[in-house]
């Protein structure tokens, strides 16, 4: 029997504000520092060193897409995850969800957000309670979104059917007696229960077998095409973000440094580094080895990021303008448009790649 | 709906064999089932619990009455199977009706302890940087009198007592549930599933309650269960320096005390007080043991 | 590494502070006027005027508080109830002689206690290992001072072979370590003060060794070829400190904790001089005993953590 409330693809949600020319997220200049230890936190650490994060983040989430961010380690990806559901407050910056702003006075609670938007967290050990069974565990959302326990386990069971697992055979089981797949397909069917329009999926995949993997990314296409949903999707690995995304916005140091149709920025790369990531990529063809690193050394420390533009220090193409002024990223408010916050493709920067003021 | 028939097809190769499914009660109690040592010393502590509390009925004689003329009669002397103490009386009866109060304050410090203790580690856990400083350092100002003096002096200044004993013996106590809480809190509370929780749009007090508690109750159990013979052997430790019942109530402690006196004239009943407390202590240490075995599995 | 001492011993100010705070307050907690507490049942009006204004007792309690602090860092605890002399006097001669205890009880209970752990972590989970165990939890299951009558019976009442009571056969006064007829006087306080610190410390290395034993290096150290005694000198060399840092935590504790045990044997250390004043509700020696035996100990647990951060480079970076 069908859950009573979980929506599919034909039936209009009725939390829908705006139809589908309404962005259902828009992050605008999102910030968040964090102290680096002792002394009483100040806001942008004046002074105080402060890990930056998240740095101001701007981007467009459409209905129905579903959006990789990309980037390595440190870039930000994981707390900007935690921004968007205000796990983490940020300290500067807004959401905008389907026109309401959060946590505003006249806009979405950040309690009512989290009826709409869920996350679904890397199969960590402790990403499930080991000593609850599984079926308590997807049953934890509904409960605390207001239904009965009796109620809450029917849907943690209607949901566990829809992963893939047999709720008679799993439900029961704890945590340590599940495999990696099944772990991930709890998650998913724990953020799931509560019936959201918007999933983050944070590193989801990232620690399972290739094997598994695959089966659990044909899972979320199909549960999004079921359900309706509108997908964020985390990921360090380029394989699967081309696979599963319809955009891909590209994260550096805190920074967006680009963001555009997957097609054209896996096909056409605008900013250096997501040519320098894409290049570092193994192919399986042998004609095609690399020799040579195309990124070198570290990313630098986030509390200390260098000026202008964060990724000059590793740049092929650096100059003098990129130390002074911060690039900016161009247009992100609209679905079909690439672009890239470097000065190569600013025109009239004063880089010398870049096109003269007033070209296309 | 299609999307059931196929993701259950699809995945009929996840079936795990049928094995039967314990919890996590169920198997701490099948292990602890299969553990005779802990057994045997679970039923002697039972026994013991239940002849101190039906004390009354089951001492023969009258643990008050004294006799000018019976006094520290050996094993067996007319009907008094465990001789007579320094005023006549029967030391058998004395030893069951002293059992009440022995235990009593060793229990009750334990249970108080474990519910301040564990209220304030939780707390301290959860709260942020300046509760938690607040009440960790205060317990760790107590933490730095040995347990002993600290015991001593609180219930030594408050003028002996039972009550005082047992506030005093509280307070020695406290300190350490309450880190053995924190600790534990202060781990599950940096671990996803409860990032997981928040995000499902739970309160603390809701979070705390379904899916911290579950976690801290178990190590903090096992702890106070360990304190338990430590407890004993303070609190008969105040009423042998004279600050738990008053004469001619029988306490363990305070029989130790009074007959001390009495070494050169009947050495063996002098020590027999002792063998109570000891028995009691090392049946309390061995089955808390069991219980950490059977408890703290790694999961 | 300065850095940590300097936070190590800046840590310990507020604990003393707090300490402080506590013993000042147990002359709040006994029932009755705190006046009437210290001062002794005879005293003269005229004295009592005198007390009140000089401890402040008609003044707020911080004030109180302040005036105590500044008293009793100039060595003034007050003045007995009982003996009449300053309590100060009392006390730091009572310490001495707990300290000629503890002195010889920490040795010995480190020397028995170090070899049985150290044997039994060598062969866990056979009889050795199941006899030291039971032995260690009978050491803390034990109540300390009855073993001490027991003993007490055994040598001094059956077999007479050893004294019962007191600190040498002319009294503490007059005691001297190095001669054997006061040294007999020793033999049974120090088996039973022993007797927990036994008990913990073989606990500790019989874990030590058991967990270093089976670490990577030692199997390193085997298929080298060294011979099974110059890896036990190994293991035992990386077991040292940790049992070490054990054994000062129980010199600190036995210090303050010795009170049952010197009741028991008449031993005139500052337990037993605590326990006297309890029953003569003498509370300023109560009062300075405490505080006393309570710096000692938290002095004790900073020059543990100070040495252990020396010889352990680990402890240092936490």
């Amino acid at each position: 029997m069908d859950h009573p409330t979980l929506t599919h693809a034909d039936d209009a949600d009725p939390r829908d504000r705006g139809g589908t020319a309404q962005p259902l997220l828009i992050a605008r200049d999102l910030r968040k520092h964090f102290q680096v230890k002792g002394g009483p936190a100040t806001l942008f650490g004046a002074g105080r060193a402060a890990v930056r994060a998240v740095d101001g983040v701007s981007f467009t989430l459409f209905k129905g897409e579903t959006l990789g961010i990309v980037g390595e380690s440190g870039c930000g990806k994981s707390t900007l995850a935690r921004l968007l559901l205000h796990l983490i407050v940020p300290d500067a910056g807004e959401l905008i969800f389907d026109g309401d702003t959060v946590a505003a006075p006249d806009g979405i609670t950040v309690r009512a957000l989290r009826q709409q938007v869920q996350m679904v967290f890397q199969d960590s050990y402790s990403s499930l309670n080991p000593r609850m069974p599984v079926q308590d565990s997807v049953a934890f959302g509904p409960y605390v979104q207001g239904r009965s326990q009796a109620e809450a386990r029917d849907i943690a069971r209607d949901i566990l059917v829809k992963v893939g697992l047999n709720p008679a055979l799993f439900g029961p089981r704890y945590p340590h007696e599940l495999s990696g797949g099944q772990k991930q397909r709890v998650n998913i069917a724990r953020a799931l229960a509560i019936n959201p329009r918007m999933v983050i999926l944070d590193e989801a995949v990232s620690a399972l077998d290739k094997s598994i993997e695959a089966q659990v990314l044909n899972l979320l296409r199909q549960l999004k095409r079921s359900f309706n949903l509108t997908y964020v999707f985390i990921s360090h690995d380029l394989n699967v973000v081309q696979y599963i995304s319809d955009r891909v916005l590209v994260m550096y140091l805190g920074h967006v440094v680009e963001l555009g149709p997957v097609d054209a920025i896996f096909d056409r790369p605008l900013h250096p580094y997501t040519t320098a990531l894409l290049g570092s990529r193994p192919s399986m063809d042998p004609a095609h080895r690399i020799d040579e690193p195309p990124l070198t050394g570290d990313p630098p420390s986030p509390i200390n990021p260098p000026s202008g533009c964060r990724f000059r220090t590793r740049c092929l193409h650096a100059e003098p303008i990129c130390a002074a002024t911060v690039p900016v990223l161009g247009a992100w408010l609209d679905r079909e448009s690439h672009v890239a916050a470097c000065h190569i493709q600013t025109p009239g920067s004063g880089h010398s790649q870049a096109a003269a003021q007033g070209s296309a | 709906m299609s999307l059931t028939s196929a993701a259950a097809s699809n995945w009929e190769a996840d079936a795990l064999p049928a094995t039967k499914v314990r919890s996590y009660w169920q198997s701490v109690g099948y292990r602890l089932r299969h553990d005779p040592v802990t057994l045997v010393f679970g039923a002697i502590v039972l026994a013991i619990i239940l002849t101190a509390v039906f004390a009354p009925w089951i001492a023969p004689m009258d643990p008050y009455k004294d006799s000018v003329i019976g006094r520290l009669k050996p094993f067996g002397w007319r009907g008094h199977i465990l001789g007579t103490d320094e005023l006549g009386r029967d030391m058998l009866s004395r030893l069951i009706h002293g059992g009440r109060i022995s235990l009593m304050m060793g229990l009750v410090p334990v249970l108080v302890a474990t519910i301040v203790g564990g209220t304030l580690g939780i707390i301290a856990g959860f709260g942020g940087r300046a509760v938690n400083t607040a009440i960790m350092r205060t317990m760790d100002v107590f933490y730095a009198f040995p347990s002993v003096l600290l015991a001593v002096a609180i219930s030594g200044a408050m003028g002996g007592g039972i009550a005082n004993g047992m506030i005093a013996l509280s307070l020695v106590f406290t300190p350490a549930i309450c880190r053995v809480a924190e600790t534990a809190t202060a781990q599950v509370r940096n671990l996803d599933f409860i990032e997981a929780a928040r995000a499902s749009g739970a309160g603390t007090f809701t979070i705390i309650r379904h899916h911290v508690l579950g976690n801290v109750l178990g190590p903090v159990f096992i702890y106070s269960s360990s304190l338990v013979s430590v407890s004993i052997l303070l609190a008969s430790g105040l009423s042998f320096l004279g600050l738990g019942v008053k004469p001619p109530e029988p306490d363990w402690g305070l029989m130790l005390s009074t007959l001390r006196q009495s070494i050169y004239v009947n050495p063996l009943i002098c020590a027999v007080p002792g063998i109570a407390i000891f028995i009691t202590s090392i049946c309390f240490n061995l089955v808390s043991d069991g219980i950490r075995a059977a408890m703290d599995v790694r999961m | 590494m300065l850095a940590y001492i300097i936070r190590r011993i800046l840590y310990a100010i507020p604990i003393a502070f707090g300490v402080s705070v506590v013993c000042f307050s147990l002359v709040y907690l006994a029932p009755g006027d705190p006046l009437q507490t210290i001062l002794p049942a005879d005293a003269t009006a005229e004295t009592i005027e005198i007390v009140k204004k000089e401890y402040g007792f008609d003044k707020p309690i911080p004030v109180q508080f302040a005036l105590w602090v500044t008293r009793v860092v100039q060595g003034d605890f007050g003045v007995s109830i009982s003996s009449r002399r300053p309590v100060i006097d009392e006390v730091m001669g009572s310490l001495s002689n707990t300290l000629v205890l503890t002195g010889f009880a920490i040795p010995f209970a480190f020397m028995i206690g170090f070899t049985m752990g150290a044997i039994a972590g060598c062969y866990p989970g056979r009889a050795i290992d199941r006899f030291v165990t039971g032995v260690a939890v009978m050491g803390v299951s034990l109540p300390n001072y009855w073993l001490g009558i027991v003993l007490v019976i055994v040598f001094a009442v059956e077999w007479m072979v050893l004294p019962a009571t007191g600190m040498g056969p002319s009294g503490s006064a007059s005691f001297s370590i190095f001669r054997l007829d006061d040294l007999r006087y020793l033999v049974l306080p120090v088996i039973t003060l022993s007797m927990i610190p036994i008990g913990i410390l073989s606990r500790t290395t019989r874990a030590a060794v058991a967990e270093i034993r089976g670490q990577d290096f030692i199997i390193t150290l085997r298929a080298k070829g060294l011979s099974e005694f110059a890896i036990i000198r190994h293991v035992v060399k990386n077991a040292m400190p940790g049992v070490l840092a054990v054994m000062g935590l129980q010199f600190g504790y036995l210090m303050g904790g010795s009170i049952l045990i010197e009741t028991v044997f008449t031993w005139p250390g500052s337990g037993f001089l605590l326990s006297k004043s309890i029953i003569n509700r003498d509370i300023p020696v109560l009062q300075g005993s405490i505080l006393l035996l309570a710096m000692v100990f938290v002095a004790t647990n900073l020059l543990v953590d100070l040495l252990q951060s020396a010889i352990d480079p680990r402890i240092r970076r936490a």
